[in-house]
């Protein structure tokens, strides 16, 4: 096994920084499926940098983008049966849409209009999807944990092979709903995988000051099962580490914490400036080890990459984008019916009550 | 048929009767399962329906209704105890930011039809950690339902009402009357509607408002009363949001005296809101100023508890004010 970072030990990694691999290790794909996981990750880039145009142009309120962590989204849920489940957190828009949410849908989601399944709800990014059992989450730490090893536990009560990936990041470690959740998972082996991408960065406070532990995947040792380490940069890695925790699950061995150590390459968010705590250096050193790039050369290396498949893919994928864009823009927006919609099944009285006296004064 | 049990035996007896029918029901809690909870609410319902639907959980609040919102999404309808309401604040995020908003946030695309049971409030000799009434925190809270049986008969009504609801529901349990209070229950299946207040006892002069264990001190405050020739309604709210505002108006406008009675504290208690509600939409109907007897603006205590708690004679007091205004 290769060793690229520092704290480098038992670090899962197949494609070397320069592209090289481990033949050994590698998970076996067919070159369709290799191309796909290239495809899905060139989307969310492309997608990220167009969406932070849209805000920075006002056309969205806020936006948080994936760039340098790519690979730990698709690569893991890329080891998901469609039946599966995801209990996401703010950066996995990717998943969803690698699970069927369409883009049009992801767009109107962060622009909160009548087209938006969530009805503008929440804020951007902040998406949900049923029919890719992509559950809807909050912005409040960690509390997507508890709910994965409830549904986890419920398939398992039901005699169902599903498998929930729960998505966390490094800052969520620190919450007491991790803790609760980790041990729940450990003491009922539901099957949930824990995939913590661990980015460096909890907004400004660095890894070093969330944990005193040498990794976060040694916590899974308290609560009982196992935890990987593995490259998050590298796609091939990610999959094969969370393709593993996914069979262990489904064959009833219960959890798995997988750490995928990755980098924030951005902002936390649109409303965040980076340079008020960390080093252009810092990043620059991670810009060099970008998953897209890596991948990439690993693909040329396998004779599936070219520079006109490339040049045809960013075309394609910027063509779908524009005209989601053009789609999601073109909806109506929210009547203040559907503020009152959904609080609970039916509308009682006070709601009906407060509805109607709105509509009064409007 | 009818059988003579006490609210604790209602709600064992509401708990088992919704497991037949509906094999999705599972119970999760500390304590629930061989034990059969600390209150016995839960009793032989382990050794009936085995440990996948009748789950002993470790001991952590989040994690029980953080687990069960999961189960909920997935199709089971998990019935959660949180063993006193003193101890369902280490849960309070997960009831508030998810349980609660978790229908809403998703477009209506998923649900979380918990049930959290919880005994609560004053009168065990419990100290300041087993004697709460937390409601007002929840009443607050939109996506929840809130609702606090008095009765043995209304407890395995509205608990069945509760579990067949689609929406969240926080199931408060007087446990001072657990044992205290014995009543008719019919046996098998019934419900008694969330949302709508009952009248326990009829009268021109006074309204009083109240719910839980409570009514009871209000029942006598109001026997008292009517020594004097006072004739005093006693109304039992039974669920507190979304409450009966019919009933409260109707109630009101008859007496034209209101009297708001609960063992939480007062400010922001939910009197507050009963006041707030006939200051808007009745004030000239009424014929004196509204009075809240409630628990005091401090912690619960452990030997004051019998000052701290209303007793009829605070309740009497505040008759004979609105009455002699």
């Amino acid at each position: 096994m290769a060793r690229t970072t520092e704290k480098s030990h038992d670090l899962l990694q197949i494609i070397r920084d320069d592209g090289l691999r481990d033949r050994t290790l590698e998970p076996s794909l067919t070159d369709a499926q290799l191309k796909e996981l290239y495809k899905w990750m060139l989307l969310v880039r492309v997608l990220d940098q167009r969406m932070l145009n849209l805000q920075r142009q006002g056309r969205i309120g806020f936006y948080g983008t994936v760039t340098g962590e790519e690979a730990a989204v698709i690569g893991s849920a890329y080891a998901l049966k469609k039946e599966d489940w995801i209990l996401p957190a703010l950066r996995q828009g990717g998943a969803a849409l690698m699970r069927g949410f369409p883009l049009s849908l992801y767009i109107a989601q962060c622009i909160g209009n009548s087209l938006d399944v969530q009805k503008g709800r929440q804020m951007p990014c902040h998406y949900g999807y049923k029919p890719a059992n992509f559950v809807a989450w909050s912005s409040n730490i960690a509390t997507q944990l508890p709910h994965a090893v409830g549904v986890a536990y419920a398939a398992k009560i039901k005699k169902d092979p599903t498998v929930v990936m729960a998505y966390l990041g490094d800052g969520a470690t620190s919450e007491g709903d991790f803790h609760v959740a980790a041990n729940m998972a450990g003491v009922w082996k539901a099957p949930v995988v824990f995939l913590c991408q661990n980015n460096q960065w909890a907004i400004s406070v660095p890894f070093s000051q969330q944990t005193a532990a040498e990794s976060i995947a040694i916590k899974a040792t308290a609560y009982g099962f196992q935890g990987v380490r593995v490259d998050g940069n590298d796609v091939l890695a990610v999959y094969k580490a969370a393709q593993t925790a996914v069979d262990r699950a489904r064959a009833g061995e219960g959890p798995t914490l997988v750490e995928a150590v990755t980098y924030r390459i951005g902002a936390h968010s649109s409303s965040d400036d980076p340079s008020r705590y960390r080093s252009e250096e810092e990043v620059e050193r991670w810009r060099k080890r970008d998953p897209i790039d890596r991948y990439k050369n690993y693909l040329r290396q396998r004779g599936l990459w070219s520079q006109n498949f490339e040049s045809q893919l960013q075309e394609e994928l910027n063509a779908q984008i524009s005209l989601a864009i053009t789609e999601a823009e073109a909806a109506p927006a929210l009547t203040v019916d559907s503020l009152f919609e959904d609080v609970y099944a039916q509308m009682p009285w006070h709601l009906r009550e407060q509805l109607e006296n709105l509509k009064k004064t409007r | 048929m009818m059988a003579h049990l006490t609210i604790v035996q209602a709600v064992n007896d509401a708990l088992r009767t919704e497991m037949k029918r509906n094999p999705n029901v599972v119970i999760l809690g500390e304590d629930v399962g061989k034990v059969g909870g600390v209150f016995r609410a839960t009793d032989g319902l382990y050794q009936e329906f085995g440990p996948e639907r009748v789950i002993d959980t470790p001991l952590a609040e989040s994690g029980i209704i953080g687990t069960a919102i999961g189960m909920a999404a997935y199709g089971l309808k998990p019935i959660a105890e949180i063993q006193f309401m003193d101890f369902i604040y280490p849960a309070y995020d997960q009831i508030v930011s998810e349980l609660a908003k978790f229908r809403w946030r998703s477009g209506g695309q998923y649900a979380a039809p918990v049930v959290i049971r919880t005994p609560y409030g004053g009168g065990i000799k419990g100290g300041l950690y087993h004697s709460q009434s937390a409601e007002a925190y929840f009443v607050h809270t939109p996506g929840l339902k809130v609702v606090v049986p008095s009765t043995p008969y209304d407890t395995k009504g509205l608990l069945i009402a509760s579990m067949r609801d689609e929406d969240p529901v926080l199931f408060m349990e007087p446990k001072k009357i657990y044992r205290a209070i014995k009543g008719e229950v019919p046996e098998g299946d019934y419900t008694v509607p969330l949302g709508v207040a009952r009248v326990v006892r009829e009268g021109n002069d006074v309204s009083i408002f109240s719910y839980g264990a409570m009514i009871h001190t209000c029942l006598e405050a109001a026997e008292k009363a009517g020594t004097e020739g006072i004739k005093t309604e006693v109304i039992d709210l039974r669920t507190l949001l979304p409450f009966d505002k019919e009933a409260i108006m109707k109630s009101a406008t008859k007496t034209g005296r209101v009297v708001v009675v609960h063992e939480a504290p007062k400010t922001c208690g939910f009197g507050a809101e009963v006041s707030a509600l006939l200051a808007e939409e009745a004030i000239e109907y009424l014929r004196a100023p509204i009075v809240r007897v409630t628990g005091f603006d401090t912690p619960f205590p452990y030997t004051l508890e019998n000052v701290y708690l209303p007793d009829a004679d605070r309740i009497l007091n505040a008759i004979k004010r609105v009455v002699n205004f």
